[in-house]
């Protein structure tokens, strides 16, 4: 057993990274599992996979020490191995135990992490949860025997192997032996493209490496495989040059079985078989020069095409390169001095072109680390599926969790940020949007209620949606809500429209649940999901009809830490503007502008846009003899807004760094950036600034109309 | 006398620690093979003088990897040391039947692989 004290962090990082990996993909699979075993469809292979994600995390436990996550596995991975073996057949209490299980790796994972956190395990639990099932033991006779299989070939079987031959072979679907002969240079590449492509067609058995290595380093390789469709068509998709497909023949004559029913999954449009694969067995193909120095033990000690890294590592990395960005800048600046220097030219123009392509250099290094560091949303997605079940379960509702976009990438720090206020969302939706079974029925809706997570990209953001098909949010409920709690007046809510009255849940201090339950209430309400997001530059919006369900759209920018931004100058100061929330910038007319109650409005093509004065919003002398001034327009949701400024300074990118923790939270500022002249310059932050105004004019307006 | 060891494990916490346990040893060096696909690259072109194999592995399984070895003259005195969570006697003695030497069941101490393995290469030692 690897001892704790004296093998070193690192491994035991790598412990807890892989079993974290592990787990995540044990409830991925589960869920998948889930969703087939409703639709009457499991496919073998899922639940293989899983038996092969708790057996190894059994080994892992076993050899760091972690002794309740051991046991807990080894129960689970009996279970599962029954279940893989046809043992035990997959139903409801089956997943129950699974998903149990699934969710007390996680939380003795949380204790491994930090021994503080110390979880209540109840193994005997399991044990007798898993005893209560019936087991099946029927053994029929052995039907492998009946088949021309060379006996060198069931040696080599585990025992799940020899039970998928036995299943298929006694469903009537037909086995095949795929002779295969490869180059080793491409040999694992050809494999895993092989696996791609047979799984849409046939369950493969096993890849039996057969035999010799001869002076031309080919490798001979007999893929055992079950299908259903004919071989024209394997052909089509398995065939390589040099294969040659066989059936394996029974021994004597036999009638063949009625009806033979399908396990294997179900078959996509079969693909043509690519120059790709067609081209591997020319072990000297250009194509594959490169995989052959990849796999050259002497430049390599590790074959591994995957490594982890530490987020805060990439940040480090990614600080790094913005810092780069501004040294970038700077030079250019510089660079702009030296042309007018006299008898600089040439050197001027060497420079110059250097500064080129390091430019180019530096957006291929940026590109690539804002690469490395997306993930995508499908991980969270498939956490988020597993809450989602639990909260159904403990409300007694039933929900059908839809996704759609799960391939949309984002930064993994986004990624993260996200993971609370869609958990609330959601918790919500269950919680207070979905009707319980009998009222949906009696509504004439579908017992199951409906939870749609939509994710895709919009430009340089990320749109997330939720929706259910609950019974929505009713603004009057919202309006006696906030009256009650003192939150706005009653002439306040009154003046307000149905979309600013369901903004209005967004303010501190509203629930409009009428219990708060231990699920949604959590300690969070929707202000602080708002507040969060539109800290890292996101909004989320909220449509909303009573009887129909509830649609919430959250948008987060797809990375945060390098971003464009307008320079400009307000009375003699310097400030950011995230470019992403400008949508113009003009100059200011000042016949233009017109006072109505006594708020600036300019009109701009026809309509109306409200203006704020930075420098009065921050406090500054306002400079009067500046004929010239310049209107930033921002935008954020459906308002807009025009910032006067006194000068745009240009386009820049920047990297933003959070203010000292005493001036965290003053309004309207974002962070500072340095942009790489020496001087700190404060970003602005937009949306906040938007909302800010909105809603002081709000109160303006109230307060005139009452005086 | 340098020997050169490959892992195949498709757990890259396991490959860790093996490495790092082999590794406190003299004159070895250890390549990591994360399937058998890999492995079956790998073989031909590292001259190996021991192979450490799990047993449950995706595709290509240690017991297929093991026979396979065997069947090739170069691969055939190749030390292999089985290690597996495989508990059941009959694994071990398949394992065993296709011609692994040793056989190592997980949970074990550092200290067992590292006398396993210097056992091993003691034999081998004494073949040449």
């Amino acid at each position: 057993m690897v001892d704790r004290k004296d093998k070193g962090e690192g491994i035991r990082e790598e412990f807890i990274a892989e079993a974290q990996e592990l787990i995540e993909g044990l409830s991925r699979d589960l869920l998948v599992l889930d969703h087939a075993q409703q639709q009457n469809a499991v496919d073998p292979e899922t639940v293989n996979n899983l038996f092969r994600g708790v057996h190894t995390l059994k080994g892992l436990a076993g050899m760091f020490g972690f002794s309740k996550l051991g046991q807990l596995a080894h129960r689970i991975e009996d279970l599962l191995e029954d279940l893989r073996l046809g043992r035990v057949v997959l139903n409801q209490s089956v997943l129950d135990i699974l998903f149990e299980g699934v969710d007390t790796f996680q939380r003795l994972l949380a204790e491994a992490k930090n021994p503080e956190e110390i979880a209540e395990v109840d193994i005997e639990h399991f044990e007798r949860s898993i005893k209560a099932l019936a087991v099946n033991q029927k053994s029929s006779s052995d039907i492998i025997a009946e088949y021309e299989i060379d006996p060198g070939v069931i040696a080599v079987l585990t025992e799940y192997e020899t039970h998928r031959l036995r299943t298929n072979l006694s469903q009537g679907i037909t086995v095949y032996r795929l002779h295969l002969r490869l180059s080793l240079d491409v040999i694992d590449t050809v494999l895993k493209q092989l696996k791609e492509r047979g799984r849409k067609v046939a369950e493969i058995i096993t890849y039996l490496p057969s035999m010799s290595v001869g002076p031309d380093e080919m490798i001979d390789i007999d893929v055992l495989l079950a299908s259903n469709s004919p071989e024209s068509e394997l052909i089509k998709v398995l065939d390589q040059s040099e294969s040659v497909l066989s059936v394996i023949q029974r021994r004597t004559p036999h009638v063949p079985p009625p009806a033979p029913t399908v396990t294997i999954p179900e078959k996509r449009d079969a693909q043509p078989v690519g120059a790709a694969i067609e081209k591997s067995d020319e072990p000297s193909g250009d194509g594959f020069a490169i995989a052959d120095r990849a796999g050259d033990p002497l430049s390599l000690r590790s074959v591994m095409n995957t490594v982890r890294v530490d987020i805060r590592k990439l940040d480090h990395l990614m600080n790094a390169v913005g810092e780069l960005g501004i040294v970038r800048g700077a030079l250019g600046r510089a660079l702009e001095k030296m042309r007018d220097v006299p008898g600089l030219n040439t050197l001027t123009g060497e420079l110059r072109r250097i500064h080129r392509s390091f430019e180019r250099c530096l957006i291929d290094v940026q590109d690539d680390v804002f690469d490395v560091r997306m993930v995508p949303l499908g991980h969270f997605f498939n956490k988020l599926g597993r809450i989602v079940r639990q909260v159904a379960r403990e409300n007694v509702k039933e929900v059908r969790m839809v996704v759609s976009g799960s391939e949309t990438e984002v930064d993994k720090l986004i990624a993260e940020e996200l993971a609370d206020p869609l958990m609330h969302i959601v918790r919500n939706a269950i919680d207070h949007g979905i009707e319980s079974p009998s009222e949906r029925e009696s509504r004439g809706k579908p017992i199951a209620g409906t939870l749609a997570i939509n994710a895709y990209q919009k430009g340089n953001h990320v749109v997330v949606e939720v929706q259910d098909d609950g019974r929505g949010i009713d603004p009057k409920r919202i309006k006696q809500a906030a009256i009650d709690k003192e939150i706005l007046s009653k002439e306040q809510l009154d003046e307000m429209s149905t979309s600013e009255l369901l903004d209005v849940i967004f303010l501190p201090g509203l629930s409009t649940a009428e219990s708060v339950s231990d699920i949604s209430g959590r300690g969070i309400g929707m202000d602080v999901v708002k507040t969060n997001l539109a800290r890292l530059g996101g909004m989320i919006e909220l449509h909303s009809e009573v009887g129909v369900g509830t649609k919430f759209t959250i948008t987060l920018p797809i990375t945060l830490a390098i971003i464009s931004a307008l320079v400009v100058e307000v009375a003699g100061r310097t400030f950011a503007i995230p470019l992403s929330t400008i949508q113009e910038a003009i100059k200011l007319d000042p016949r233009a502008i017109r006072t109505m109650e006594g708020r600036e409005i300019l009109t701009l093509r026809g309509t109306t846009l409200p203006i704020c004065r930075l420098a009065d919003r921050f406090g500054f002398s306002r400079e009067t003899k500046r004929s010239r001034q310049f209107v930033v327009v921002v935008v954020h949701g459906a308002r807009r807004l025009g910032f006067v400024v006194d000068k745009l300074r240009g386009q820049q990118d920047i990297v933003i760094k959070s203010l000292a923790p005493s001036l965290q939270g003053t309004r309207g500022i974002a962070g500072a950036t340095d942009l790489g002249d020496q001087r700190l310059v404060l970003v602005l932050d937009a949306p906040t600034l938007l909302d800010e105004f909105a809603a002081t004019s709000r109160t303006n307006l109230l307060q005139e109309s009452l005086s | 006398m340098l020997t050169r060891i490959l892992i195949v494990d498709d757990s890259s916490a396991m490959r860790a620690f093996l490495r790092a346990t082999l590794e406190e040893c003299d004159d070895l060096e250890v390549q990591e093979a994360e399937n058998g696909f890999q492995a079956l690259k790998l073989l031909p072109r590292g001259e190996f003088d021991l192979v450490i194999v799990d047993i449950n592995m995706p595709d290509i399984n240690g017991l297929e990897l093991i026979s396979f070895m065997r069947r090739i003259e170069k691969y055939r005195e190749t030390p292999l040391l089985i290690v597996s969570t495989e508990g059941s006697e009959q694994t071990r003695s398949r394992g065993m039947a296709l011609g692994a030497n040793a056989y190592l069941q997980k949970p074990f101490t550092a200290e067992a692989l590292q006398k396993i393995v210097a056992d091993m290469r003691g034999k081998q030692r004494g073949k040449d």
